[in-house]
């Protein structure tokens, strides 16, 4: 499989399907020259399945959190998560999978919109608590933020008016604190 | 930052005189107790070099193209354990590094290759001799850098040597950008290394070496399975002393060779694609398998599914990655073999080995290594004599090809470190740098280089480097007239359809010696040993040898890629008649016994 296909996900990988599972993979790394593509290069150089990555700062000013989705059998995330730590740029890698997390994704729809589908697609806006950031006489462009399934129905929703474009970040996620017996 | 800056920075009194970056390299390498240096100049390594002139602590070897040297590094770091340091220029003197970059990766060899770089502030616009090669490295390296302030430097180079040597060993990479080269610091090498979540786990967790002494406690059929990570680990004593505790039989692979000796009777040889039909065996039939750094390689376990599918299998390996990769294990111990190896041989007990050695002295018997000998040369016989005739006591670094299999099968290696070859990414044109390499690091043995007709020609530029240091090489070119192991392949494989393997030569004996060097050939089985031991007697440089030897021999055994030992392809029948040439006399050997010649017909002179 070229590299560039891999990292573009949706590849068959040629486990049977049923082991496959989706993993949230939470990765501190540090703000050096070229670790960012070191991680990429290494999911492509292995042949791994990525559906989305995102990266951003973190408390940390020397360090940046990168949560990576991917997909494999247990015996390929294993391996995912023992090479992601020969990184040495790595300071930590956690997979999310295991523990109870709350993860957020984004997206930014803009969407066909007439005088007769206005409204409508407004009150669909209004259920899932988009926003309305942008209007023209033909469009309307909402932004949409939760878990991965609610992103996808709105899109869903939406998709009957004819989306024209749209942008949707990678998924970001934290590891829940323990909630207490209060 | 400019150069101005730097000096402006702060009194010379704090720090000793201010140093360009150049002098820190070289101060730096010294500080890592850097013997010898292998590399090839250039632009933007011009003022590097110009600090390297005075130097007498450093010796500079300059190869004859990149890739020579970074082989030589490889083979002067298998030979002493120590890292290999390689300087080339930027560009193509860095690209020419790749090969051999990412030979070491795969082999674990311990590396560091500087590079030069364009001056910073024109990396990316496609300056004259730019090429992004930390970029190019990134897969094929442990971790690499570009170093953007002088005041990086020292550091740099202090962690790429640490990351290089620890843990698992592997290449690194440091591009030095011309103008940083040149700007001015203090210099103070540092004294340690701290990096965050980088620090590999020596000793084995001591629950998993209880777990590990129970399974090999009730064992009846154990088997040791022995890597290049037990060499790495300098752990071939404490290895010895497992085996002969446990009464346990000990297979090992390419990279494994050396760590247990061959004549021992515990010993089974190499395993996998082209191993001993006893130790397939054996590792197909065990009950415990205990792999002491090896990792699983699919020439060595074929179908991983059914590779020693009953036994319970134990796992030593100081790369946490390296373990249930291939293979599911029931008990990983992460850490170093020879830490691991020396908790375990306290919880052990002697085993019941007896019947389990007497079913494998009976593959012995039944199934050796043999083939039949002639008039023609048969490389077989090439191998078996240099082992006799040096007893063991020599470095053998071979090429890759079928004569590298047979080196393997039939040298009879011994001794720790005295194997050399490029096992993983099977780069032909290795064995002749890397040969070179070994002799700067070590003069206590003879070193001999063996390639095949094809391989010598990828990196036959070396021969000039090693007549110009006189270094006492003994150059071995097995002329088969083929790509033999591809053709082996063709034939078996692909209908004996020889498609582009037929080698058109030059004359290796006259070409040696325009090099400057001592040359010999041989083309007779009866003028073998005569030339081997003049070449092992020259003593003044190097001295080269041409075996003109049998154009269509193939290795066996043989277990065809992926597949099992149900499908291992045994020597077939020698027999008169049989598929070989009739006449000759069958010479069987079977490791870790006496070796027993059995003469099946006189040796015929069928010129
Ligand atoms: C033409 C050809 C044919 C081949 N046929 C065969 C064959 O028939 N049989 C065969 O065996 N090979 C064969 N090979 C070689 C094969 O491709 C592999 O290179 C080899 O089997 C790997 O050896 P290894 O398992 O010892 O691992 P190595 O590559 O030597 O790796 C060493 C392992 O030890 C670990 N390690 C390193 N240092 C330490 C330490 N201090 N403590 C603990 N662990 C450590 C590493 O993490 C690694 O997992 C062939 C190669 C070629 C080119
Ligand atoms: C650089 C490189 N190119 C191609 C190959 C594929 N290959 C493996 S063995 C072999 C034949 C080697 O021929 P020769 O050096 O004559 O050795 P022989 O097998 O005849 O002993 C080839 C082409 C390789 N291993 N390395
Ligand atoms: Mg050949």
């Amino acid at each position: 499989m070229p590299p560039s296909q891999a990292m573009l996900n949706t590849q068959a990988s040629g486990v049977p399907d049923e082991k496959v599972k989706r993993h949230t993979i939470s990765i501190l790394v540090q703000n050096k020259f070229g670790a960012f593509n070191r991680i990429a290069g290494m999911f492509a150089a292995k042949g791994y399945n990525i559906d989305s990555l995102s990266v951003g700062p973190t408390e940390d000013e020397g360090v940046s959190r990168m949560t990576i989705v991917a997909r494999g059998d247990d015996q390929i995330i294993e391996q995912i998560t023992k090479q992601l730590n020969k990184l040495i740029d790595i300071v930590k890698v956690i997979d999310l999978t295991f523990e109870s997390f709350v993860d957020r994704e984004l997206v930014l729809v803009k969407v066909h919109a007439t005088n007769d589908t206005r409204p409508e697609i407004m009150q669909i806006a209004e259920i899932f608590r988009a926003k309305v950031v942008d209007i023209s006489p033909r469009t309307l462009t909402l932004e949409a933020t939760g878990s991965q399934q609610k992103v996808d129905a709105i899109i869903k929703m939406l998709k009957p008016y004819a989306i024209k474009e749209m942008a949707r970040t990678g998924r970001v996620a934290l590891k829940r604190e323990f909630q207490g017996e209060v | 930052m400019s150069r101005q800056e730097h000096e402006e920075e702060g009194p010379a009194t704090a720090g000793g005189r201010l140093m360009t970056g150049a002098e820190i390299f070289v101060r730096s390498l010294i500080a890592e107790n850097v013997e010898v240096l292998f590399g090839y100049p250039g632009g933007a390594t011009i003022g590097v070099y110009d600090a390297l002139h005075d130097i007498s602590d450093i010796n500079h070897v300059l190869t004859r193209h990149e890739q020579g040297a970074t082989h030589a590094a490889e083979g002067y770091s298998k030979a002493t354990g120590k890292p290999g340091v390689v300087l080339v220029t930027s560009g193509p003197g860095a690209t020419n590094t790749v090969t051999g970059i990412a030979d070491a990766m795969m082999d674990s060899i311990p590396l560091v290759v500087f590079s030069g770089q364009v001056p910073l502030r024109l990396i990316g616009n496609d300056a004259f001799q730019e090429a992004d090669i930390v970029g190019i490295t990134r897969p094929i390296t442990k971790h690499n850098y570009l170093v953007r302030d002088v005041r990086e430097l020292a550091q740099t180079i202090k962690e790429a040597f640490y990351i290089a040597t620890s843990g698992r060993p592997g290449p690194v990479l440091v591009d030095l950008p011309k103008d940083v080269m040149a700007q001015k610091t203090h210099f103070a090498y540092p004294q340690s290394v701290t990096l965050r979540n980088y620090a590999p786990i020596l000793d084995g967790n001591i629950r998993q070496i209880r777990k590990a002494a129970e399974l090999i406690n009730a064992a009846s059929r154990p088997v040791l399975y022995v890597g290049g990570g037990t060499i790495l680990s300098n752990a071939a004593a404490e290895l010895t002393a497992l085996a002969r505790k446990l009464r346990c039989p000990v297979t090992t692979t390419l990279h494994g060779l050396g760590s247990y000796p061959e004549n021992d009777p515990l010993a089974m040889g190499m395993l996998g694609m082209h191993g001993t039909w006893y130790s397939n065996m054996a590792v197909h039939f065990c009950d415990v398998l205990i792999a002491v750094g090896a990792r699983f390689d699919d020439r060595v376990t074929g179908n991983v599914e059914a590779f020693a599918a009953e036994a319970k299998k134990i796992h030593i390996d100081v790369d946490p990655a390296a373990i249930s990769k291939n293979v599911k294990v029931d008990v990983p111990i992460v850490g170093d073999v020879k830490r691991v190896l020396t908790s375990l041989l306290e919880l052990v007990n002697p085993l019941e080995t007896q019947d389990w050695l007497r079913t494998i002295d009976a593959w012995k018997d039944e199934h050796p290594l043999r083939y039949r000998n002639g008039d023609e040369i048969r490389t077989q016989y090439v191998m078996q004599k240099l082992g006799e005739i040096t007893e063991g006591n020599a470095i053998v670094v071979t090429d890759v090809g079928q004569h590298q299999m047979w080196a393997a099968q039939f040298f009879n290696f011994s001794h720790p470190r005295t194997h050399i070859t490029s096992g993983g990414l099977g780069t032909m044109g290795f064995s002749l740098p890397a040969a070179m390499g070994a002799v700067f690091g070590r003069r206590d043995l003879p070193v001999i280089s063996i390639s095949g007709d094809g391989g010598f020609q990828m990196n036959s530029q070396e021969m000039a480097t090693i007549v110009q240091h006189r270094l006492p090489v003994k150059i071995i070119v097995i002329n088969n007239g083929f790509l033999g192991m591809v053709r082996q392949w063709q034939e078996l494989f692909w209908r004996r359809r020889y498609s582009q393997v037929e080698l058109a030569n030059p004359d290796f004996v006259r070409l040696a010696e325009a090099y400057g060097c001592t040359a010999y050939r041989a083309t007779r089985t009866s003028e073998v040993e005569d030339v081997l031991r003049k070449a092992m007697g020259h003593t003044d440089g190097p001295v080269f040898v041409e075996f003109v030897v049998a154009k269509e021999d193939n290795v066996y055994p043989m277990i065809p890629a992926g597949q099992t030992v149900n499908e291992m392809i045994d020597t077939p029948d020698p027999a008169p008649g049989g598929h070989e040439t009739a006449g000759g006399r069958i010479e069987t050997v079977e490791k870790g016994k006496a070796r027993k010649v059995s003469v099946h017909a006189p040796v015929t002179s069928n010129a």
